[in-house]
């Protein structure tokens, strides 16, 4: 990528040494600052998980831990009371997995084969389907409520996870399509052409050639796939209530909005509970996830 | 048989393609239609003209949400790049660890708004974050109470905003900055020109599209923004955060004003194609200008 090419001067190698010296600290003393201005918050937040409630209460969020206890991550787990129901997030997770692994799944499988086609088996029209599907990428959620409302009221989804992997493998397909197709369309035609004189058809190249090579869009389409909707959140709300809801459109219901004692321990530890996910995919695929960024806005 | 075997890729297309034409085109028609129509509490076809949309930029609630949008949606962009060329320059200066300072200022952005708003929420708020914690090392009088203040409560959907936001900006920034011309650096050296001289005269000039393409990715972001003011302010207090997507969600949800819903959903989409629409056709000049240049 473009590390590769990256220039082999350095920049802070002018200077006297000690001019060099004052240079490093400063960049670093500077690096730490963001750092911990990135990482407190969450850090707080996961101290207050294991805080007693009278503590927090007392001294508020920001305060070091006298006690230290896990039992809150096990209640808002299993037992902690969300709208009348006492399972904890353990049923919306649930419902967020339920709901995003089979999005991510069916959006990105279809996004593979329109890119596929949309790149390597142009025909008339092609490019106004395209446009179209650009233009999916962009149309925000707002001017789809209305109408996804009447579509799952008429297939009998509303208030169900099928619902939202409907709602999203649609909205999704915008997305995937276009990324497979940006990215095969860098593959050679001529590979597509040998082939073809070789008699091979349309399912055969696919298999044979497009899909050997597509891992990398695979990956990145996966992540930002998965990521997104498991972050989703509004139509989480729009379209289901009560048990029947993913864990961001929870988390709202029970942290936003609460009359009588606040549970702050425990909801603290659902909070980052329903960050994990996202976050272990980040840090595992984070070079495929800033690889879609780039591709997706540098073009 | 032979004509089938010609016409697969078009076959295949054809059913999610019609879903997705269906989903971009007939979807927006619907609500644009629904924009005209004389629905309120349930979506109703008859025709009732541009009345809604006369009584949604006459309510207060919506003005003050476009107001905040453009206040709003101005600092975060501008604060997501100042921030993020901060850190791309820093990370380029050749430090150690360059993948654990990367991870760090780019995690926010896997996170969910909600996360990221309730967050954050806990902090500002006077009850549970900052000011309490000033109060308990002794100094009663000490105020952090921006967000439930009026005034300022934009100010911490901002902030938290760039703080979401920041990392992004300077992924992209950074990957600019590496594909910079190393020979363009070392003459300006050569020249005698300083470390952030060269920066400011040299190399960010010549990246300047990324921070274009930055900024529209994020303007996007702020025109959506909906989940992290929820999370942090739920608009308040009062309306002093209030944006547009919550304004739709209201009207169409909670206040049964469908039309007037449908109306504000067709201004958001007015205001992104008032920020993509120029940048695309600009983009594609740009691209044909390169092509005559090369060809």
């Amino acid at each position: 990528m473009a590390e590769a090419a990256h220039i082999e001067f350095n920049p802070l190698a002018t200077g006297s040494r000690r001019r060099q010296l004052t240079s490093k600290t400063i960049i670093y003393l500077c690096l730490t600052g963001f750092a911990l201005m990135y990482l407190l918050p969450v850090v707080i937040i996961f101290l207050n998980t294991l805080r007693p409630l009278d503590a927090i209460v007392r001294e508020g969020f920001i305060a070091w831990p006298e006690s230290v206890t896990f039992s809150h991550w096990a209640e808002a787990w299993g037992s902690f009371c969300i709208g009348g129901t006492c399972e904890g997030v353990s049923r919306f997770y649930q419902n967020s997995l339920m709901m995003a692994v089979p999005a991510t799944i069916l959006s990105t499988a279809i996004g593979l084969v329109n890119g596929y086609i949309l790149s390597k088996w142009r025909f008339k029209g092609a490019n106004f389907i395209f446009g179209v599907v650009t233009l999916g990428v962009f149309l925000p959620a707002q001017m789809t409520l209305l109408p996804w409302a009447f579509v799952l009221g008429n297939l009998g989804l509303s208030n169900t996870i099928s619902g939202l992997v409907l709602i999203h493998t649609i909205q999704g397909l915008s997305f995937t399509t276009l990324f497979c197709r940006n990215y095969f369309i860098n593959i050679p035609d001529d590979l597509i052409k040998a082939a073809r004189i070789d008699g091979a058809g349309f399912w055969r190249i696919f298999r044979r050639i497009i899909l050997p090579l597509s891992p990398p869009i695979l990956i990145v389409t996966v992540i930002w796939q998965f990521t997104g909707i498991w972050n989703e959140f509004l139509f989480g709300t729009v379209f289901t209530s009560g048990a029947n809801q993913p864990i961001t459109s929870a988390i709202v219901a029970f942290s936003g909005s609460g009359t009588g004692e606040r549970h702050y321990n425990v909801e603290a530890a659902a909070v980052l509970m329903s960050a994990i996910p996202p976050l272990i995919i980040y840090l595992v695929g984070g070079k495929y996830f800033v690889r879609g960024l780039t591709q997706g806005a540098v073009k | 048989m032979r004509w089938l075997t010609d016409h697969t890729p078009q076959l295949v297309l054809i059913p999610t393609i019609a879903v997705t034409i269906a989903y971009v085109i007939l979807f927006s028609v619907w609500t644009l239609w629904m924009s005209v129509s004389n629905s309120t509490l349930l979506p109703d076809t008859t025709y009732a003209g541009f009345g809604e949309y006369v009584r949604l930029w006459t309510s207060r609630r919506w003005t003050v949400a476009y107001q905040n949008l453009f206040l709003f949606g101005s600092l975060y962009v501008i604060g997501s790049l100042v921030v993020g060329t901060l850190l791309a320059i820093l990370i380029d200066q050749r430090v150690k660890f360059e993948s654990v300072w990367r991870t760090i200022f780019l995690y926010p952005l896997a996170i969910s708004f909600i996360v990221t708003g309730t967050v954050w929420r806990w902090i500002f708020h006077p009850q549970t974050g900052v000011e309490l914690a000033l109060h308990d090392l002794g100094w009663i009088s000490a105020r952090f109470d921006w967000i439930t203040d009026r005034d300022f409560a934009l100010y911490v959907v901002v902030f938290t905003g760039i703080w979401h936001a920041s990392g992004f900006a300077m992924a992209l920034i950074l990957a600019g900055l590496r594909s910079v011309d190393g020979d363009l650096v070392k003459a300006a050296q050569i020249d005698g020109a300083s470390m952030p001289r060269t920066y400011r005269r040299v190399i960010l000039p010549t990246i300047w599209p990324i921070f274009l393409a930055v900024a529209v990715v994020l303007l996007q972001f702020a025109i959506k923004t909906y989940d992290l003011v929820v999370a942090l302010t739920q608009g308040g207090p009062g309306v002093a955060t209030t944006v547009p997507a919550i304004v739709v969600y209201d009207l169409m949800f909670q206040r049964g004003q469908i039309a007037q819903g449908a109306a504000a959903a067709v201004m958001i989409l007015v205001a992104l194609a008032l920020v993509l629409i120029p940048y695309a056709l600009y983009t594609g000049w740009r691209a044909r200008q390169q092509g005559d240049h090369h060809g």
